[in-house]
């Protein structure tokens, strides 16, 4: 374990290589890799299952069985379609809803050989992540309140307009205004 | 599929976010399955899940986390999952893969249940707050003008309806809040079969529904 843990020790990669990181894993299984994404990505991973609403302990127990999923799963991430944030966001939401409300929600997934006119290149999706985290930055906080609330805490409408108090037509039209701005990273107003 | 209403943006976001029920997801997925508008969509709000997560701040897991998740790689609970499972069969081709899952006949040979003469549901019996079934209603007749206290999702299967908003044909869906009361009527020679998911029961107006709501439940 001491010479695994000593290739940690290296420079963690910048943002932009953690599709790569994680594209390559799938093919190498090689756990010095793994323990790079391990250290970025499970600390993330924890927090996002506590606001989701387990208590810390749990929440230490699903983020380790989430990162061991994506160990089980790198081969199946393909850098074209996501980057590694999303993939591993998708992860985690999917073992939330699974451990905190019993549901086997359905998620549309492209098979994999279906040609997708969305694809991109590994490159193309980080430029996206780097204006999307910028643009997310910038939202008035109105918009940026609803985004938290369902996203981080997994409220639905009628939820968020009881949690702060306004009507549910005023919940949806933040969202949209908010997903209206953040969509403007890939070059489309509508 | 020729797809002229398409989902909210509102309802794909929080969709992406993990946060719908498991009925309205359903039929999120049923719709998005067939429409590429809805797709792509979707993608972006599940980019932005992505992006925020890169934005929370870490929590640090227990010390030896990394070890203990290390040890595990090469045992069998370590061992890589297998491709995404076999998608199941659609038994009609007008039932979307993901609603194929919930059926086990197709359309015709489902359990109906006749609520007035012509109109006729089967409830899936998701739980949750709200209520996800099918309707099946005659060609020229008309659902009780109702309103919605939440959320209501509408998805042609078969047929068609028009109501106030406009005409709703197979692929279609009708994303529809408080703010919006409606009636619509089957409208083509054929009966109209759609999904129908909401996050709170409906509100009807009228006497005669008053007197029906009871019963059907809707
Ligand atoms: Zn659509």
């Amino acid at each position: 374990m001491a010479a695994v843990i000593s290739l940690f020790k290296q420079a963690p990669p910048v943002k932009e290589e953690w599709s790569a990181c994680l594209a390559g894993l799938g093919q190498s299984r090689d756990k010095s890799e793994y323990g790079r994404l391990f250290q970025h990505f499970a600390p993330r991973v924890k927090a996002y299952i506590i606001r989701m609403g387990m208590t810390p302990a749990n929440a230490e127990e699903l983020a380790q069985e989430a990162l061991l999923s994506v160990w089980r799963k790198a081969h199946m991430f393909d850098p074209a379609k996501a980057n590694a944030s999303t993939w591993i966001f998708r992860l985690a939401r999917n073992l939330c809803i699974d451990r905190l409300r019993r549901e086997k929600i359905q998620f549309y997934e492209l098979e994999a050989e279906e040609p997708d006119p969305d694809d991109h290149h590994a490159g193309e999706h980080a430029v996206l992540a780097t204006r999307m985290a910028e643009s997310i930055r910038t939202l008035p906080e109105a918009q940026a309140q609803v985004l938290y609330l369902s996203y981080y805490e997994g409220r639905s409408h009628s939820e968020i307009a009881q949690a702060i108090g306004i009507p549910l037509g005023s919940v949806k039209s933040r969202l949209r205004l908010g997903f209206e701005k953040l969509k403007q990273v890939w070059g489309e107003s509508s | 599929m020729n797809i002229r209403h398409h989902l909210d943006d509102a309802t794909l976001m929080v969709y992406a976010a993990g946060s719908l029920s498991e009925g309205m997801s359903l039929l999120v997925a049923s719709h998005i399955d067939r429409c590429a508008h809805c797709q792509q969509r979707m993608r972006q709000a599940e980019a932005v899940g992505g992006a925020l997560l890169e934005e929370l701040a870490p929590v640090a897991l227990a010390p030896d986390a990394l070890d203990q998740v290390l040890a595990l790689l090469e045992t069998n609970a370590g061992s890589p999952e297998m491709q995404t499972p076999v998608r199941v069969r659609s038994q009609d081709a007008d039932i979307p893969m993901p609603l194929a899952q919930y059926l086990n006949k197709p359309l015709d040979e489902l359990d109906w249940r006749t609520l007035v003469p012509g109109v006729r549901q089967l409830d899936l019996r998701l739980g949750g707050p709200g209520a996800t079934r099918l309707l099946r209603i005659a060609p020229g007749l008309s659902v009780p003008h109702h309103s919605h206290r939440g959320n209501e999702l509408t998805l042609i299967l078969r047929g068609s309806y028009s109501d106030e908003l406009g005409r709703f044909q197979a692929g279609d869906v009708a994303d529809l809040d408080e703010q919006i009361s409606h009636q619509p009527i089957s409208d083509s020679g054929e009966d109209c079969i759609c999904l129908i998911a909401t996050d709170a029961p409906l509100r009807f107006s009228g006497l005669m529904v008053r007197l029906v709501q009871p019963f059907i439940g809707l």
